[in-house]
């Protein structure tokens, strides 16, 4: 029993803070998030240099072959800073192929992912915001032995800076999953500014496009259950960036209370402040609790990750909204500002809530995966 | 990060669970010794006092097997390993830490063999949640202190043979931790009275307890004149450590999750409704984030760092369990649920649950109440400046 971080993950979490705090302070944070797409080449290549990119990607395609406790950790230091990049999506493609591609398919996409001179991103949604296989409506027609795919995604993360798209499709009564280049004929994607400044969110639409039977991944046994999975993944991924980002809210509140002075003494004196900041800890520790051993679970324990990953994810999107707003509101006035930081992760809490599964939703799953 | 035991440890629990298994079937239930064949058989095992040093009559066994071996015993329905519960809790520890050799001798044995119970004579009239500043005072005279004062709140004093207790000897300090200096006293000292205070449960589990001019032998000071303090905190810390509650609180859910099968609301059952629906999975996932950060805790533990106020954070979980599965046992029930005895129409066994809703304020305010959790979290770990 070992409910800790080793030793190379310690430092991986202390480089990345370094980084982060070095190349990409808030004040460069706000430069990218007012750029199209939220993104800088320079940041980008340097996350590729250290690995990033490639932190699940097999040594042998080109990456660090690290698992998914250490991308969490990883993404916990993003979130923490808010750093506008395709991290999580193009991490997720990887994973997406990496589980359910080819040796061949791997060779050919793995490698571009973990240089960063290809973006990944997932498209599973469709018209009507549903997470499973009934929200896939998109059907191929077969064409040689490829198919044809005409339609859209919709809420594509990164959708403009993706160059690579996870796109599950209907092929019959299976589901099955075309990697689509953006530069593809008939292929385009628009992404769309959100509540929260640094990150992008758009739709893909598919104008009869071809797909090629090698482009269509080999792997999965059930469609459906594969489309599952990387929805956990997803919904982990985005958890992770959430802890991160709802402990350092926590940490700018709470210093926020020992700095300001009314009725002449810090705020954080107060029981009506100190009681909410005290629940802030308790809530990002439980919710780190959680998250982590659902992280755990992707590669040691696959039969816990969907109920791992549901507790996770509803715990953590009720815990950060609290958070959000009470950040705000314990600053006062100033907290309403665009120039105060603590606005900054008020939106991440909003665009993280209904990212990949809502406390809704994954509290409903908690329902019906424990039997009731 | 690993979730997994040793093989060592797996054997461990096979052991426990195969022991709970013989001893714990229906038939062992139904046999008129069965508490007490109970007791024993855990004694022989050395299970009583797992951690405690062998010497004094413990089982010497380490922190993971502890955590394993309560577990189980909870996922079991197992009755206390003992039923010196506070002896086991937090007495004998701070006898093991504190106690000279003859106080060892005298009392670890009696607690291990449940033999008579402890009570704790922390809080005072006026002096609950601020326990440092309390007032019961003791004076040394010759070879005894005499003691006079009141306390209050005292679980279980009316039928208790000792008790620890918390006096002040020094009332002339800058700190008010300081001065402080703990006593084991005897019950049926002359000068003590015992008057039971009736809960709104109906019940009369704790006590106010007078002292006037109660003579207790120097003998019977446990650890430092004037450093009584330094007791209670490694006492209250042993307290709130519990993982093994986790369990308990698991199998309390399942039955609100069995209720919620049976019974029906509003032409459904209530296991359908939405609402109800969210409130249990709320409650399932606050339990596996308590479990899972005592494997965090625990982790910290068997690394050898001390664990100090960050278990608050899971005391807060639980007050919040405590009064939200009684009350979602009404929402489940309605009126059936006002019936203290039950109500046999429904088909449903559930006065249990009524009584869990008075009941609740021994777990939410006993140990410190959710807003002293709040302060200690934001005090000693946030380090927001005090009241």
């Amino acid at each position: 029993m070992n409910f800790g971080l080793t030793d190379e993950q310690q430092i991986l979490s202390n480089v990345a803070r370094r980084f982060l705090d070095e190349r990409a302070p808030m004040s460069t944070v706000r430069d990218v998030m007012e750029s199209p797409e939220a993104f800088d080449d320079k940041l980008w290549s340097a996350m590729a240099e250290l690995g990033w990119l490639g932190l699940i990607i097999d040594d042998e395609y080109g990456g660090v072959g690290l698992g998914w406790v250490d991308l969490a950790v990883l993404l916990e230091e993003t979130g923490r800073g808010l750093l506008p990049a395709p991290l999580i999506s193009t991490s997720l493609a990887a994973a997406a192929i990496s589980d359910f591609g080819s040796a061949d398919q791997k060779g050919r996409y793995l490698p571009s992912l973990a240089d960063g001179s290809a973006i990944g991103t997932l498209a599973l949604l469709e018209d009507g915001d549903v997470l499973g296989p009934d929200g896939i409506a998109l059907a191929g027609v077969k064409e040689g032995g490829g198919y044809r795919l005409s339609g859209s995604k919709r809420f594509v993360h990164d959708a403009g800076v993706a160059t690579l798209f996870i796109v599950p499709f209907r092929a019959g009564s299976e589901i099955l999953f075309a990697v689509v280049q953006s530069s593809a004929e008939g292929v385009s994607s628009q992404s769309r500014r959100t509540m929260d400044e640094t990150k992008r969110m758009g739709d893909l639409t598919l104008d009869n496009v071809l797909v090629a039977p090698d482009d269509v991944l080999a792997g999965p046994a059930d469609g459906a259950v594969a489309l599952a999975r990387l929805f956990d993944l997803a919904a982990v991924a985005v958890t992770a960036e959430m802890i991160g980002a709802m402990d350092r809210a926590r940490e700018i509140t709470t210093q926020y209370a020992k700095d300001r002075i009314q009725f002449g003494a810090p705020i954080g004196k107060y029981q009506g402040v100190k009681h909410p900041l005290a629940e802030m800890y308790v809530d990002v520790e439980t919710s780190r609790s959680l998250l982590y051993y659902a992280a755990w679970c992707v590669g040691e324990k696959p039969d816990g990750l969907p109920l791992a990953t549901a507790r996770a994810k509803a715990y953590a999107s009720e815990a950060f909204t609290r958070i959000g707003t009470d950040g705000v509101q314990l600053h006062g006035a100033i907290g309403f500002t665009a120039e105060y930081d603590i606005q900054l992760y008020l939106k991440r809490s909003k665009w993280a809530l209904p990212a990949f599964g809502d406390a809704e939703f994954h509290y409903e799953r908690v329902s019906s995966l424990g039997g009731y | 990060m690993d979730f997994k035991l040793t093989p060592d440890e797996e054997a461990f629990r096979d052991e426990v669970r195969a022991f709970a298994k013989e001893n714990l079937s229906p038939e062992a239930r139904k046999s008129s010794g069965f508490l007490s064949n109970w007791l024993k058989a855990v004694r022989e095992k050395r299970w009583v006092g797992f951690n405690w040093p062998e010497a004094y009559g413990g089982g010497g066994g380490g922190i993971m097997k502890q955590v394993i071996l309560k577990e189980e015993m909870a996922k079991a329905g197992a009755p206390p390993l003992g039923l010196c519960l506070m002896g086991l809790q937090w007495v004998g520890p701070a006898i093991i830490e504190y106690g000279t050799e003859e106080q060892k001798k005298s009392f670890l044995p009696d607690i291990l063999d449940s033999k008579y119970q402890w009570c704790t004579g922390y809080s005072e009239p006026g002096y609950g949640s601020d326990l440092a500043s309390l007032q019961c005072k003791a004076v040394r005279d010759g070879d005894e202190y005499v003691i006079n004062g009141q306390k209050i709140w005292t679980s279980i004093a009316s039928w208790s043979k000792w008790m620890i207790l918390l006096t002040r000897t020094d009332f002339n300090t800058d700190d008010k931790h300081d001065g402080i200096t703990c006593l084991l006293v005897e019950m049926d000292s002359p000068g003590i009275e015992v008057r039971p205070i009736k809960n709104m449960a109906g019940g009369s589990l704790f006590s106010e307890v007078f002292f006037d001019n109660v003579r207790v032998p120097v003998e019977n000071l446990l650890g430092e004149e004037g450093k009584g303090w330094a007791v209670t905190v490694s006492a209250l810390a042993h307290e709130r450590s519990g993982i093994s509650e986790v369990a308990g609180l698991a199998k309390q859910l399942d039955e609100v999750i069995e209720l919620a099968k049976q019974a029906t609301r509003n032409g459904r059952r209530a296991s359908e409704q939405p609402s109800i629906r969210r409130r249990l999975a709320k409650a399932d996932t606050i339990i596996e984030g308590m479990r899972l950060n005592g494997q965090r805790f625990l982790t910290r533990q068997l690394k050898g760092e001390p664990l100090s106020s960050e278990t608050s954070i899971n005391k807060l979980h639980r007050a919040f369990l405590a009064i939200e599965l009684g009350d979602l046992s009404l929402e489940i029930l309605g009126n059936a649920s006002q019936y203290l005895g039950g109500d046999e129409t429904s088909g449903v066994d559930q006065n249990l649950w009524p009584n869990g809703v008075l009941d609740w304020p021994t777990v939410v305010i006993g140990g410190g109440t959710p807003n002293i959790q709040r302060n200690i979290i934001a005090e000693r770990i946030l380090g927001l400046p005090k009241d």
